[in-house]
């Protein structure tokens, strides 16, 4: 699937600079795009690989066995195939706890942690299994106590209240999340072939 | 709530370290060897990450965008969404610096109280980056086939938009 949105983007993006003149822009903007995704990746990537260090400190100390053990009511529920107390629950934990605490330079490498070790226990390396999906759909859906950096923002831009939008974003992000977990788990292994 | 936000990673350092001491962890090998392990995956989800901003940039800059926003524009007035927060509602699954430099053009032109500054805020705090979760995510993985997730995903980002709009409104009475 993503082999077509990829190619799509790029073939119409092609398309319309040629009928609206914007090629020239076009150009700067591939090339932009390229350079900014190394700025991007440059401006984690420390914060990245600090986290990845601390959190083996934690594993090694068992702490993200505690950790996991705190919101195991809530993961029993989203990855119930998974065994208490494996590597890749623990990370998922430590992923969701992250996430919850707006912690966003701390959420993705404790996901992408958890992501590699899911695949260690994927049956098929290739295809994304029931727990991968359900894991990466949870990420989407933005779930965090504060949102930290947008109140900033809206500080920044004259706001007269700018944390009054944190109502609005819980009620939003908690319905949302219900509506991913619940269309996702319908795609799940089990639940398709109890329907055939 | 400041204070939350901001005693939490100091408080994280102190119990991730004191606790390992306390079970006798040696520390500094184990924070190398995950160091390493972060490093390579790093390296791994660089060519993924390139491949998405590039295109989603193209795809913005060339026009290609303000077209989509006038096809679907029938369908968001029927849901309710202003029609000036189509392109950032469009923009904001796949890109989050794109979608950012509209979100403040927005505050600045019709303010950050405005009924369309909160709902802009309210769809930015309750949605990701969808595209570039996605290709992250999956480039630390050999994973080819993403099976449902995209179209998950996305199904709920689309619920998002329209409840951000509704709820907005139903919040503020406005």
């Amino acid at each position: 699937m993503i082999n077509y949105i990829w190619g799509f983007l790029i073939l119409i993006s092609v398309i319309c600079a040629f009928f609206t003149g914007n090629l020239d822009k076009l150009t700067s903007a591939a090339f932009d795009g390229a350079n900014s995704s190394v700025q991007t990746l440059l401006g984690f990537a420390g914060a990245m690989i600090m986290w990845c260090g601390m959190l083996k400190i934690a594993e090694k100390s068992n702490l993200t066995k505690i950790f996991a053990n705190l919101i195991r009511p809530l993961t029993k529920i989203l990855f119930p195939n998974l065994k208490k107390g494996s590597a890749a629950l623990n990370a998922i934990s430590m992923n969701m706890i992250a996430n919850i605490l707006g912690l966003a330079n701390a959420a993705t490498p404790l996901g992408l942690k958890a992501m590699c070790e899911l695949e260690k226990i994927n049956s098929d390396k290739h295809t994304a299994s029931d727990e991968m999906c359900m894991f990466v759909v949870l990420n989407t859906a933005s779930i965090q106590l504060i949102p930290s950096t947008l109140i900033a923002i809206r500080a920044s831009m004259g706001s007269q209240n700018p944390a009054e939008i944190i109502l609005p974003v819980w009620i939003t992000s908690i319905i949302t999340a219900i509506f991913a977990i619940a269309i996702t788990k319908m795609y799940s292994k089990s639940i398709l072939e109890r329907r055939l | 709530m400041h204070i939350i936000s901001l005693f939490c990673v100091p408080c994280m350092f102190l119990i991730i370290i004191a606790y390992a001491l306390f079970k006798k962890v040696k520390i500094y090998d184990a924070f190398i060897e995950g160091a390493k392990e972060g490093l390579n995956t790093v390296i791994s989800i660089f060519p993924p990450v390139l491949a998405i901003l590039f295109a989603i940039n193209m795809f913005n800059k060339s026009g290609a965008m303000d077209i989509l926003s006038c096809i679907v524009k029938p369908f968001t007035d029927f849901i309710g969404l202003p029609y000036q927060m189509v392109p950032f509602a469009l923009l904001r699954p796949v890109s989050g610096s794109g979608s950012l430099a509209l979100a403040t053009n927005l505050f600045k032109e019709f303010g950050t109280d405005s009924f369309i500054g909160r709902a802009v805020s309210t769809l930015m705090g309750s949605t990701e980056t969808t595209f570039y979760t996605l290709s992250v995510y999956f480039g630390a993985t050999m994973v080819k086939n993403m099976r449902h997730s995209l179209k998950c995903a996305l199904a709920a980002d689309f619920i998002g938009i329209i409840l951000s709009v509704w709820i907005t409104r139903f919040v503020f009475n406005c």
